[in-house]
């Protein structure tokens, strides 16, 4: 018999995963819609958020949650750099060769990070770290709780944002139909820097969140890539709301499977989850439409 | 014009074949150079398999591992388990992997989602394989499994000497070059390439496009897994990273990308210069510095796709362009 109070513990921490993976997808896919291009980098940007965060607490005592404010910019910028530099030259590229530049983007600075920081596994020694909420018959950690209540009320307004925004409107109108847009007067190049800048500022967000709780080692990234592949195809491919709610079912699906299933197959879970997608309802949940 | 650049590369095949025969006869070379040669080969063979598929049909997959480490699992499983024959648990493992193959395919090509939905369904694939078997303890689990040794014989794939190992992968990369060559000549290919360029148009001519896509799927498939059994019996051992990784995945299609993707040549061109690269990189820097031969991988591949998206075989056509042809 299942103990009740475990199933509903494994889903509120399934949630709270879910919110974070909901974070990394929603960049990722909102890149996806806008400039049709997959960022395979997308997981190292990540990983770099997280070190960032490690380095300015261990270094300089400044808390993850806070850092937020100086990581976000300073990956926003990253992005802007980045998309300078490789993106641009390569957007009418075929989309094999913007894929493989940004694998080739990915290895480059996931073997810089080992090169740098080795490929010990790190952890934050916060003092809240232990710390617990009591919620009826269970508890939730601190660190968890306040980054649940950050990452989902960032998604709100990223999604306001988009949804009532003139910038975000200009967004969505790139993502639909870029001939349109450029008619209608909207700076497509522009859109296309701010777009992928913002997709790295998530990460910039979702970096320190996840490092309070979890481990930073320079291949982090791509296990959090993968899920959130799979949350991008599950919500429909440049769907943003899909996204969203995707990532919370991975999450959910990965949490309770862990429950039936030994920890480090778990992932399966996840996967199954794709293929029945894959077999059903291949355009994703949501359909494909940047909404 | 064409024909005569053509037979140029038969010609150019079968004198680098010679050569590469009479290599270990004229020179004792020490076994670590051995095994670079082996390593190329072994790269070149697999690329080459994915260039059907991803250079021709223009299909990119990005889990190509899945099917390398389908044909070393499978073989090696049943050589353990009820002591098969290695020989037949290659061929085994190529119809593991070519069902495989067409269980991916037909999932993706089924609502002509293309390109990029391929390429994530690949990856998400290679992934759940690799973590199932990390997982599961009748299949090794994250330690891998072991070749037992047997004795040394043509009939149980096991030699003491590596020229041996040689010789066999060889005979594989010479059969692939072949068949991509006689693939580029025949009705097959020019359905795949127009594939690729086209597929409303191909589908309009009245290709069977979605069987030709699976076809070409299932061999590409079939050949790889072949690969993979030739590793399991070369290194006696196998786990989830060197033969299902995303690494291995990577490494397959790098070699085309930079050889020149869609040509005979191409991942054989692109082997035997990045392979060399890397491991004189790394032997260079020393295990000391892990990981920076593959900063320079990926820094190539930067490089490569911005300056040259058409690989080293397409820098040589610009340089040196067909007079009075077209490209193609």
């Amino acid at each position: 018999m299942i103990n009740l109070d475990l199933l509903f513990q494994a889903a509120v921490y399934g949630l709270i995963i879910g919110s974070i993976y909901a974070l990394i997808a929603s960049g990722l896919t909102l890149i996806l819609g806008v400039l049709k291009i997959i960022n395979v980098a997308h997981g190292e940007f990540l990983m770099l958020a997280m070190y960032f965060a490690y380095y300015l607490f261990t270094g300089f005592k400044v808390d993850p949650f806070l850092s937020i404010f100086l990581i976000m910019p300073l990956l926003f910028f990253l992005g802007a750099f980045i998309f300078y530099l490789f993106i641009k030259p390569i957007l009418k590229s075929q989309e094999i060769n913007q894929i493989l530049l940004t694998i080739g983007i990915s290895i480059f600075l996931q073997n810089l990070a080992l090169y740098l920081f080795t490929a010990d596994y790190r952890t934050l020694n916060l003092s809240y770290s232990q710390k617990t909420i009591p919620i009826g018959n269970m508890a939730i950690g601190v660190p968890h709780f306040i980054a649940f209540i950050v990452s989902i009320s960032f998604t709100f307004g990223f999604y306001w944002f988009l949804k009532f925004t003139n910038l975000g409107r200009s967004i969505r109108a790139a993502a639909q139909n870029r001939e349109a847009a450029i008619l209608f007067g909207i700076n497509v190049d522009r859109i296309y820097l701010i777009t992928f800048s913002i997709g790295a500022a998530c990460l910039g967000l979702a970096g320190p969140l996840l490092a309070t709780f979890y481990y930073v080692t320079p291949t982090v990234g791509t296990v959090f890539l993968l899920t959130a592949f799979v949350v991008v195809i599950l919500g429909g491919m440049g769907n943003f709301l899909g996204a969203f709610f995707g990532g919370l079912l991975i999450g959910l699906t990965e949490s309770i499977g862990a429950i039936f299933m030994p920890g480090s197959l778990s992932p399966v879970f996840t996967f199954v989850v794709f293929i029945i997608i894959l077999l059903f309802k291949p355009e994703g949940l949501f359909g494909r439409q940047l909404r | 014009m064409k024909t005569w650049i053509e037979s140029r590369i038969l010609l150019f095949v079968l004198v680098m074949v010679t050569v590469m025969v009479l290599i270990p006869h004229l020179f004792t070379f020490s076994s670590y150079i051995l095994h670079i040669f082996i390593m190329i080969f072994y790269f070149s063979y697999l690329s080459s398999c994915w260039n059907l598929l991803g250079g021709f049909a223009g299909q990119h997959s990005i889990g190509h591992s899945a099917f390398v480490g389908l044909g070393a699992y499978t073989s090696t499983f049943l050589f353990l388990k009820i002591g098969l024959n290695p020989w037949i648990g290659m061929v085994l493992g190529g119809v593991v992997a070519a069902m495989a193959g067409l269980f991916i395919g037909y999932l993706s090509f089924r609502y002509r989602l293309r390109g990029l939905y391929f390429v994530l369904v690949t990856i998400a694939f290679a992934e759940i394989l690799a973590i199932l078997f990390s997982n599961i303890r009748f299949l090794g689990g994250a330690s891998g499994l072991v070749v037992p040794l047997k004795e040394e014989s043509l009939l149980l794939f096991q030699f003491r000497s590596k020229v041996s190992y040689y010789y066999i992968i060889l005979a594989m990369l010479t059969f692939i070059v072949l068949l991509s060559y006689l693939i580029t000549r025949t009705r097959f290919g020019y359905y795949l390439i127009a594939i690729r360029e086209n597929e409303e148009a191909a589908r309009a001519v009245g290709i069977q496009v979605m069987d030709y896509k699976l076809l070409a799927t299932s061999i590409s498939a079939f050949l790889s897994a072949f690969g993979g059994t030739f590793y399991a019996q070369y290194t006696y051992f196998i786990d989830p990273p060197t033969v299902l990784g995303f690494g291995l995945s990577i490494e397959i299609l790098i070699y085309p990308i930079v050889g020149g993707i869609g040509t005979v040549l191409g991942p054989v061109i692109g082997a035997s210069l990045l392979y060399p690269l890397a491991e004189f990189t790394r032997t260079i820097l020393g295990a000391k510095t892990t990981g920076v031969h593959l900063m320079v991988y990926g820094g190539i591949l930067i490089f490569i796709m911005i300056f040259a998206p058409r690989g080293i075989v397409g820098l040589f056509h610009d340089m040196f362009p067909l007079r009075g042809g077209t490209e193609k």
